[in-house]
């Protein structure tokens, strides 16, 4: 097997590992959108450990990049102005949608969550979609 | 009860560490690779597709080893969603987010994982995403939209 989708699978594995501590220690699935959204929305009585894993995730990056920089690469060149659109539609769309990548599409799916199903088929159905499109109109 | 609390903090910081690390381990953290997963056609990468072929299984562990318990070890009680009804908001958001996600190539995930190495298109992405967090509370106060589900 071609050695990144070794790296893929691994990095996949720690993943659900990570989210299953999450699960077993603190009874929580481990949805990044939740999360954060959680963190800027909430009193302050629930702010805590939503900060202490976002400054994980921040941290973890920054060691992982120490490490190995070309992990962290951007060879999209997508305009400033598609990233600004793009995050704008993606926090408003996991809000409204409760969840993305990791909280439906592996939690939600590890536990058979119909509703988690159901998003992920519909956020990668549009995903395929869009940047396939993207390819070509602009040619990217 | 206090304890508790602290140990849920040291959990979550952990986890943040540990799931970053899982990120950018599988690629998930390079754009690039998202997009060639997303676009069709030639130079399709399955690598997404096997991030979760890794993640799923390992987790679904867990959801079984907790079946019976009466809480969490650091905690009181179990706070998954427990709510199966496919909603329009559900719907909607979901293609929402598969849009700015085709687009961008950035999930929440990688992105604020990027933000601690320092790059520049995932703070923009980022910014922009929790303005769109803030900007989904206020329009979904106005008109009540998920105030029934989560």
């Amino acid at each position: 097997m071609a050695g990144h989708l070794l790296w893929a699978l691994a990095g996949g594995a720690l993943i659900g590992l990570a989210s299953s501590l999450m699960l077993i220690f603190n009874g929580r699935v481990t949805g990044v959108s939740g999360i954060a959204n959680g963190f800027l929305g909430f009193a302050s009585g629930e702010k805590a450990w939503r900060g202490a894993f976002l400054g994980g995730l921040i941290l973890g990056g920054f060691l992982m990049s120490q490490w190995r920089p070309a992990l962290f690469e951007n060879f999209t060149n997508r305009s400033w102005g598609v990233l600004v659109v793009a995050g704008l539609i993606v926090g408003f769309g996991t809000v409204m949608g409760s969840g993305c990548t990791s909280g439906h599409g592996v939690c939600g799916i590890a536990r058979l969550s119909p509703r988690s199903i159901v998003a992920t088929i519909v956020f990668m159905a549009v995903g395929f979609l869009t940047a396939t499109a993207f390819k070509y109109l602009a040619g990217m | 009860m206090k304890s508790q609390k602290h140990l849920q903090i040291f959990m979550a910081f952990l986890v943040g560490v540990l799931f970053a690390a899982g990120l950018a381990i599988s690629g998930m953290t390079q754009p690039h690779k998202v997009i060639a997963f997303l676009q069709i056609g030639e130079g399709w990468d399955p690598s997404l597709m096997f991030v979760m072929i890794g993640a799923i299984p390992v987790h679904a562990i867990s959801y079984r080893w907790i079946r019976g318990r009466p809480s969490p070890l650091f905690d009181t009680k179990w706070h998954v969603p427990q709510s199966k009804e496919v909603t329009k908001p559900l719907l909607i958001g979901s293609a929402l987010f598969g849009l700015g996600w085709g687009l961008g190539g950035y999930c929440p995930g990688p992105g604020i994982a990027s933000v601690g190495a320092g790059s520049l298109q995932a703070m923009t992405f980022v910014f922009a995403m929790m303005a769109g967090m803030i900007l989904y509370f206020i329009f979904d106060k106005k008109f009540g939209v998920n105030t029934s589900s989560k």
